[in-house]
């Protein structure tokens, strides 16, 4: 009766993908609404009748309601033509995203800066920031990974020096932007080693072709042996990328100066939220090139116009360009994998036990206290990679396991979330009244501001991971899953870590509690509002290092689509 | 029934936490009301325990000393995804250390009273420390028992580090290393062990007596949980102790080769390795004369009487039942840790100029007498797997454990005593103390013989007898045992010779040798009492504490029996082991 032209017939599609695509897209699109909204009002000076604080704190409750677990997620699927999946990954890392925006802003808020001229210009890099970081939790495509990775920094550079005039700040901004364009050079490099030799930019595609490529017969054949060094490299080209985001060692030199430099907000911005969407980007790259997911449901279409509805299925079914494999197909080909595994796990453990080695000695000789806290987060950083060489280990012979160890991680970010964002929360509040970010001016704190004093060594000995504090149970885990994967040498040199940090965690809160207090220092009276903030803040930390479970399932739950 | 046990543990464990929370409220400048508050806390604790050892027929909240199985047993959910329990119970081995802790904890709270800086959050610390030692005692859930273990590091390191000595900084964090570093590795072997683990392989009866499945309800009940575990399709893994402990003696679950040695093997290094850094034993003791030395009077008490005993009750509960077949492949290293500890502590406290220095060189020594006894493995197939004379030497260490407590705690009592009149501890600048405070140099005098192990007082009895199984177990080191007696008589003689007798007090602050006060009459009245009544009659400690140690010897030396029989080489090598298995 009507004939379809192609042009319509794409069209059709691409709308109509589009349009299924937007639900799994709102918190993202409310994000994107609010950063507008945030513009606008700048535009039209009406920041001075409207504080941007508001509109901050409404977007991005807004964005975590529309996107928050308790939207379960059946199947897996992808979204616009295959650019990114939307699974309980996603919607786990997402939701920690999201609950850090609204905590953040009320931090900020408290904490005055920024103040409110430069509110508007923050609040919308922060978003900005925020939507990139949620692209990274969710690509599914080489496109998507260095458009999030680009949209996360970019923002950055400007936040780390969003304190004008502080010459410190000017230079740990640039500082920040040169590593960060090199960094973003070599992983662009690499992406495009990767996408030549694979001929796809898509992931799932891309593992599917690896995986032919490094099939034992054609190993044996020496099929494809030319490639094999452009691809180990082209992997640690990428990798490079991602060890910027999670400042892990050895590209970690641009963390304590950029730290020290910022302001402690922004630190609280880098180290929670950069980390948890580089470590969810870490996950997918892994995934991505050292294992076969279960093929994605695809997207129920809703036609724009009026198809046949054969033919859009059709359409479908060569559009998204899914491994549509049948399950034996499947097996061998994640068994083919096993050398990317190996690759990808060795390279992640090395990685995982350097930096976790090398922040924890690195912080010992330091005097500042923010320098002190962005060597722990690189030492955080090196814990929290190693669920992912665990994961690799696991995948084959043991899914579950894998899953779990997948969890493990997600679970010390919801974590790290809290003891962060809690540090420096206090550092904030303490520069504000003391007007010195020295740990040698904490000295018999506890005796003026004994509630912040008593909430910040909780959340220091929650970072050591010690029971009955959150940060136990996280590095529980983390350790039960790298024996399950019999890393035997990863997991003693975390457990001789752990009592490393001890001596130089310990060391602030020893100077808070036992040290008498200096002359000359400011008095520190701290106000009902931020010692409420902080000990909201702390708490979590003793409900989850008691009863851990919840999240733990939750946790668990959000990394069951991985394997 | 059970709910009864669940209040009256978490009672036991949890009042002190719940006095710390209520401390938070008292205004700052009232320190004698916390002092007292803290002190009613702990003696309404102590009280609780009392009641329990009080002669009658379990049931209620009596223990039952004819009972070996563990007792008061509850079992709840607290973790499902990691099968993690809210498990806690008693038997003989833990009940005497649980009464021992707060009988200390209660005199030790009596003894800081001098304690003037920042009373709040001493007591705090105190009353927080005191849940994490009874928690151990009790907690029969691998996780719950390492959650407890650690808790006790902080409030001890601020204890040391805030109210301690000139070095107490030092002091402080050494503990907190040494002992955060011992329990990582222990945290390694605790995940090693639960990985390995199965609840599927025992038998019915086993998972039973594991309480896995409750005792409380009736057969039908069993069977339908017995049933649904067993319909699981993965393994279950599992925390719980005592199921460990069956896995480990009736089962292959620990078996497994890594790097060239068994799981259990390893499992149990390191354990070990954990545990003796508590009790201490050389080399890794060297935490411990500076901790003692710098922390307060009432800490050190702590630390000697009830802290280290954790490191024994850790290898007694823990080591050696859930790992039979690494503790036999290394029973004769156990066993000369002991015995290097109590030579070299004596050798070392001989050469000590500070008296508290001296008193705790005197724990490593004594200390080593546990791990000794412990180890002697002497049920083996040269003696038709004769256990008596290791239940001699398990009954001898336990023993040690309470008697060390009592006289170690009181020694340190005893120079704080003389330590807050005159400020110094040096042995050289006492002399010609009988004199001057008679009263004070007779007890501490009783207290100093009881840590001797003269005959009529508490040491003696756990030394004799740990001394008299080593015969059995290797003559070499039953020599070298019995000879460290004459060492520790003449450390501790010397020591009264220099500090009490002569002719007058020379050294300074002389004017203030006034007499003993009533509140250090009664801390250390009970402590010497019970000294003397432990070693007239020692049956009233053995009374509690011997079925269930018996039982524990019972069980592994049926476990060498089986092995001895079912293969026909020692199996000493667990690879010939695995072979075997594969075969069957």
């Amino acid at each position: 009766m009507h004939r379809i032209d192609p042009f319509t017939d794409l069209v059709n599609s691409l709308v109509s993908d589009t349009l299924a695509s937007t639900a799994g897209f709102q918190g993202e699109l409310t994000l994107c609404a609010t950063i507008v909204l945030i513009l606008l009002l700048r535009i039209s000076n009406l920041t001075s009748r409207i504080d941007s604080f508001y509109v901050m704190l409404l977007g991005s409750a807004t964005a975590l309601y529309l996107a928050g677990p308790w939207h379960p997620v059946e199947h897996p699927t992808e979204l616009f033509t295959g650019l990114l999946i939307y699974d309980s990954f996603t919607v786990y890392f997402r939701t920690l995203l999201f609950l850090f925006a609204v905590l953040f802003a009320i931090f900020t808020r408290i904490s005055g800066i920024p103040d409110r001229d430069a509110a508007p210009d923050a609040y919308a890099l922060v978003l900005g920031a925020t939507l990139g970081m949620c692209i990274m939790a969710s690509a599914n495509h080489l496109l998507m990974i260095f458009l999030g990775v680009e949209m996360a920094s970019v923002p950055s550079y400007a936040l780390a020096g969003l304190t004008k005039g502080r010459r410190k700040s000017s230079e740990a901004a640039l500082k920040y932007a040169v590593y960060g364009a090199g960094a973003a050079g070599i992983m662009l490099y690499g992406l495009s080693l990767l996408a030549g030799v694979l001929g796809s930019l898509h992931l799932p595609t891309m593992a599917v072709r690896l995986a032919d490529l490094l099939q034992p017969t054609n190993l044996e054949q020496g099929i494809g042996a030319d490639t094999h060094m452009v691809l180990a490299l082209a992997g640690l080209m990428v990798l490079v990328g991602v060890a910027f985001k999670l400042s892990a060692v050895p590209f970690h030199f641009w963390c304590p100066d950029v730290f020290e430099g910022a302001s402690a907000e922004i630190n609280a911005f880098l180290s929670v939220a950069s980390k948890a969407a580089a470590l969810a980007l870490l996950a997918r790259v892994a995934i991505g090139f050292g294992y076969i997911p279960e093929p994605p449901v695809p997207q129920e279409h809703v036609a724009l116009f009026n198809v046949a509805e054969g033919d859009v299925a059709a359409t479908a079914d060569q559009g998204a360009a899914g491994p549509a494999a049948p399950a034996h197909d499947r097996a061998a080909q994640i068994e083919a994998l096993a050398p990317a595994r190996d690759f990808l796990w060795r390279v992640l453990a090395f990685t995982a036990v350097i930096t976790c080695t090398f922040g924890n000695l690195a912080a010992y000789g330091q005097t500042n206290i923010k320098r002190l806290l962005a060597y722990s987060t690189i030492a955080q950083a090196g814990y929290m990679i190693m669920p992912v060489p665990a994961a690799m280990v696991l995948a084959d012979s043991d899914p579950q396991a894998a899953r779990a160890a997948m969890g493990a991680m997600a679970f010390y970010a919801g974590v790290y979330l809290f003891m962060n964002l809690g540090a420096f929360a206090v550092v904030a509040f303490l520069r504000n009244v003391m007007h010195s970010e020295e740990i040698a001016d904490y000295a018999g704190l506890v005796r003026r501001a004994p509630i912040v004093a008593v909430c910040f060594s909780v959340i220091l000995v929650s970072l050591i991971g010690l029971p009955p504090l959150a940060g136990f149970a996280g590095k529980l885990l983390i350790f039960s899953y790298l024996v399950q994967a019999k890393l035997w040498t990863v997991l003693v040199i975390a457990g001789l870590n752990t009592a490393i940090s001890l001596y130089y965690y310990l060391r602030v809160v020893k100077i808070m509690t036992f040290d008498p207090e200096p002359e000359n220092r400011l008095p520190v009276n701290l106000s009902f509002i931020p010692g409420t903030y902080v000990v909201l803040i702390s708490l979590p930390l003793f409900i989850l290092g008691i009863w851990w479970n919840n999240l733990n399932e939750l946790a668990t739950a959000a990394a069951r689509h991985l394997f | 029934m059970e709910s009864t046990y669940v209040t009256l543990l978490s009672l036991i464990v949890f009042l002190p936490t719940a006095g710390a929370l209520a401390l938070a409220f008292f205004p700052r400048e009232k320190t004698d009301a916390m002092k007292t508050f803290s002190l009613v806390v702990t003696a309404v604790v102590f009280l609780l325990t009392v009641i329990m050892a009080l002669p009658g027929q379990g049931g209620g909240w009596q223990f039952d000393a004819a009972v070996s199985e563990m007792q008061k047993v509850f079992s709840l959910d607290w973790i499902p995804s990691f099968n993690i329990r809210y498990f806690m119970g008693l038997d003989g081995i833990s009940f005497p250390l649980l009464l021992l802790t707060t009988f200390i904890t209660m005199l030790s709270m009596g003894a800081s009273w001098p304690i003037q800086k920042h009373v709040k959050a001493y007591c705090i610390l105190f009353l927080l420390l005191e849940t994490g030692m009874l928690g151990v005692f009790l907690a029969l859930d691998f996780f719950l028992f390492y959650v407890f273990w650690e808790v006790m590091l902080l409030p001890m390191y601020f204890l040391i580090g805030v109210w301690g000595g000139p070095r107490r900084e030092y002091a402080a964090i050494k503990f907190f290393l040494y002992t955060l570093l011992g329990s990582v590795f222990m945290l390694i072997a605790i995940l090693m062990l639960y990985f390995a683990s199965d609840l599927k392989l025992l038998s019915d009866k086993q998972l039973v007596v594991a309480n896995v499945v409750s005792s409380y309800v009736d057969q039908a009940a069993q069977a339908e949980q017995i049933a649904a575990l067993r319909a699981q399709p993965q393994p279950i893994h599992t925390f719980n102790i005592l199921a460990l402990q069956q896995l480990g003696q009736h089962t292959d679950a620990f078996d497994t080769i890594i790097l060239g040695k068994s799981l259990q093997w390893w499992a149990f290094l390191l354990l070990l390795l954990g545990f003796v850094i508590k009790v201490p034993s050389v080399p890794l003791h060297t935490w411990l004369p500076d901790a003692h030395v710098e922390a307060p009077t009432p800490i050190s008490m702590i630390l000697a009487g009830v802290l280290l005993k954790m490191g024994g009750y850790g290898i007694i509960r823990i080591c050696y039942p859930i790992c039979p077949h690494a503790g036999y492949d290394l029973a004769y290293f156990v066993c000369l840790l002991g015995v290097v500890s109590m030579v070299y502590g004596g050798f070392a406290a001989l050469a000590q100029k500070d008296f508290k220095r001296l008193v705790a060189y005197s724990s490593v020594s004594h200390m080593g007498y546990v791990v000794l006894g412990i180890g002697v493995w002497s049920a083996v197939a040269g003696n038709q797997f004769n256990a008596d004379a290791w239940k001699m030497g398990m009954n001898g260490a336990m023993f040690q454990m309470i008697a060390h407590g009592i006289s170690s705690s009181g020694m340190f009592f005893m120079v704080g005593v003389i330590y807050d009149r005159v400020h110094h501890r040096n042995l050289d600048q006492f002399g010609g103390l009988f004199a001057k405070m008679p009263v004070y140099s007779g007890l501490a005098i009783g207290i100093f013989f009881a840590g001797l192990g003269l005959p009529g007082l508490c040491g003696f009895i756990g030394e004799v007898f740990v001394t008299l199984s080593v015969w059995n177990y290797s003559h070499a080191l039953a020599v070298i045992s019995a000879s460290v007696v004459i060492i520790t008589a003449a450390y501790i003689l010397w020591t009264l010779q220099r500090v009490y007798l002569g002719p007058e007090y020379r050294g300074p602050h002389g004017d203030h040798l006034h007499p003993m006060t009533i509140r250090e009459l009664a801390i250390v009245a009970p402590l010497l009492v019970f000294a003397i009544v432990f070693g007239v009659y020692p049956q009233a400690v053995f009374h509690y504490m011997t079925p269930s140690v018996d039982r524990t010897v019972d069980d592994l030396a049926a476990w060498t029996r089986m092995e001895a029989t079912s293969s026909p080489s020692t199996a000493d090598d667990a690879q010939e082991r695995e072979a075997s298995i594969a075969q069957q």
